[in-house]
């Protein structure tokens, strides 16, 4: 079907570059959409990858190969964010051991936080994860669900001060303290809010995505599929046939597209243990996006399965 | 913790069932031929129990004891705990349930086991039936073959709630102390494959209900049940 007037086709001249710098192999893969981050202007691919329970193996060599071979292929396909946190157990190291496999990749956009209640500790466990992760210095450091942010938040502006952190984030998740969420992003002048946000979930369209563009915050969707839930509720129906004026070849893909194409949302960071999947999750930053009519008929049908 | 009311079971799951069960294999094709040391020691217990001796708390309580030291250090510390970070205090808490049946069994001789034809005695000898000949069956029953089997001494669930089950076999008011640990390892566990939507959570809930209704029921007094074991 041909795209229609109401499917926008999203330049993507920006990801040129990136192609450049990307290695021999990926070069025949186009590039994929990207998005400025407000603060700096410099752009990342609209999806990123998440790492909560799926990078979790422990020291299980094989489980751990699996997450390696994810990652790779999430390079491949042109990802650079990586998301994750001390509070998901292994994942840091498992994180770590695939960037060591495949000699660090440049094109890292490392995104971690900061989980402990005590403000004092903070930097103590900012420099573990460093060395479970194994890069110089982390591109992002968020406050783990607005825990002692306060304290947090202090020590990360005093670590962007001195160049040891590029960006500096918050997050929460399935609309938990919203209203402080906004607080912050009215009174500090972070780089990035991340909340979960999905076809069902759309509650952050009200204030906090408006705020966000309005401030000049980038913003990290979580939670896309909710957990995997929403993807298997939605792969019991059969796609709709609007899907292909979005080129989304897939459920995965549909809802992906739905997230992005949100003007304030700087990229989604849906988590994976296949490799099948990070490849069809990395097919949403390519092609066209939906428009906000589309955008309204997406979520229209997403509601009346 | 803020909010709390907004939290579902499955925001507190840290890990899939894949990788939870893959790391069950592995722990016992690592330790393996450790299974069949437990499976004496299991056999030494069932013998005890059997045979009423001057010995039989002491005997029983050491076993414990040492079988909790080895499944806290060698599961729940070195293995879970890489995919758990609140396996750590729990490994503590198991390693405590050990100290406490060294102490009050072993070295103050407190614990008098003895089976009584009463509500408490049917609940102790099922649960004890249900950790060492269903809990092992479950996993090739369940579709995930033999290797990922939960065997008593080896792995916590089947020992948390064998422990249970002798627990309500001993008189005296030192068994309540001594329930507390594999209570809690059996809620917390059962919670845990509940998130993961794994059946056996039923067993491991249901163990932890039967803890209080254990305590509270009245045992009909018996022959070395009565907190001090026969001279
Ligand atoms: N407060 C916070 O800061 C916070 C809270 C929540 C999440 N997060 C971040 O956001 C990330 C994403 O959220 P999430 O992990 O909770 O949930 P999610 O990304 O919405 O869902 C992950 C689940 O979706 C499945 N999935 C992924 N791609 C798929 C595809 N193409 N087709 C079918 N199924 C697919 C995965 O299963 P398979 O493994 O089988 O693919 C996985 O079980 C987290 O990993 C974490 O980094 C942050």
């Amino acid at each position: 079907m041909r795209p229609t007037r109401r499917a926008v086709l999203r330049a993507m001249a920006a990801g040129t570059a990136a192609a450049l710098l990307r290695p021999l192999s990926a070069l025949a893969l186009p590039a994929p959409i990207t998005r400025p981050i407000p603060s700096s202007g410099e752009r990342l691919p609209v999806v990123g990858l998440g790492t909560w329970i799926t990078f979790n193996v422990g020291d299980d060599p094989e489980l751990g190969d699996e997450c390696a071979a994810v990652i790779r292929a999430f390079f491949r396909e042109g990802g650079r964010m990586i998301d994750s946190s001390p509070m998901y157990g292994s994942s840091q190291a498992v994180v770590g051991y695939g960037l060591r496999k495949l000699g660090s990749p440049p094109s890292l956009f490392s995104a971690d936080k900061v989980w402990i209640s005590s403000g004092s500790r903070g930097p103590d466990q900012i420099e573990e994860s460093r060395g479970h992760w194994g890069v110089s210095r982390f591109d992002l450091l968020q406050v783990h669900n607005l825990l002692a942010w306060e304290e947090h938040l202090s020590t990360l502006f005093a670590m962007k001060a001195g160049g040891r952190v590029r960006y500096v984030g918050i997050t929460t998740s399935e609309g938990r303290r919203h209203r402080e969420v906004e607080e912050i992003m009215r009174t500090h002048p972070i780089d990035f809010v991340q909340v979960s946000y999905n076809v069902l979930d759309r509650e952050v369209e009200g204030r906090i995505l408006p705020l966000a563009q309005e401030r000049g915050i980038a913003v990290i969707v979580n939670r896309p599929f909710r957990e995997g839930a929403l993807i298997r509720q939605v792969e019991r129906h059969p796609l709709p046939s609007f899907a292909s004026e979005i080129a989304a070849a897939n459920w995965a893909q549909f809802l992906l597209k739905f997230i992005v194409s949100h003007p304030a949302v700087t990229c989604a960071i849906p988590a994976t243990s296949r490799v099948a999947h990070v490849i069809e999750n990395m097919g949403a930053a390519a092609g066209l996006l939906p428009d906000a009519a589309l955008r309204r008929r997406m979520a229209a049908h997403v509601e009346r399965l | 913790m803020p909010e709390w009311w907004t939290y579902t079971l499955s925001d507190f799951l840290l890990f899939s069932p894949r990788t939870y069960y893959r790391l069950i294999q592995r722990h016992n094709e690592a330790v393996w031929p450790a299974h069949l040391v437990t499976l004496i020691l299991g056999l030494v217990i069932a013998a005890s129990l059997a045979r009423p001796s001057a010995q039989r708390g002491r005997v029983v309580s050491g076993i414990l004891a040492l079988i909790w030291i080895w499944v806290a250090w060698a599961f729940v510390w070195r293995r879970y705990a890489t995919i758990n970070w609140a396996a750590g205090y729990l490994a503590w808490l198991l390693g405590l349930e050990a100290l406490l049946l060294a102490w009050i069994g072993v070295i103050r001789g407190r614990l008098a086991f003895g089976w009584t034809p009463d509500a408490t005695g049917f609940l102790g000898i099922g649960l004890i039936g249900l950790s060492v000949l269903v809990y092992p069956m479950l996993a090739p029953l369940l579709g995930r073959g033999w290797h990922q089997a939960e065997v008593f001494g080896i792995a916590p669930d089947p020992t948390a709630i064998a422990t249970v089950g002798l627990m309500f076999l001993v008189g005296g008011r030192a068994r309540s102390a001594l329930l507390a640990a594999p209570a809690l390892w059996c809620l917390a566990g059962g919670l845990t494959l509940w998130a993961m939507h794994s059946p056996e959570a039923w067993l491991l809930l249901g163990t932890a209900l039967s803890v209080p209704v254990g305590i509270g029921a009245k045992r009909r007094p018996t022959q070395g049940a009565r907190g001090r074991p026969a001279p």
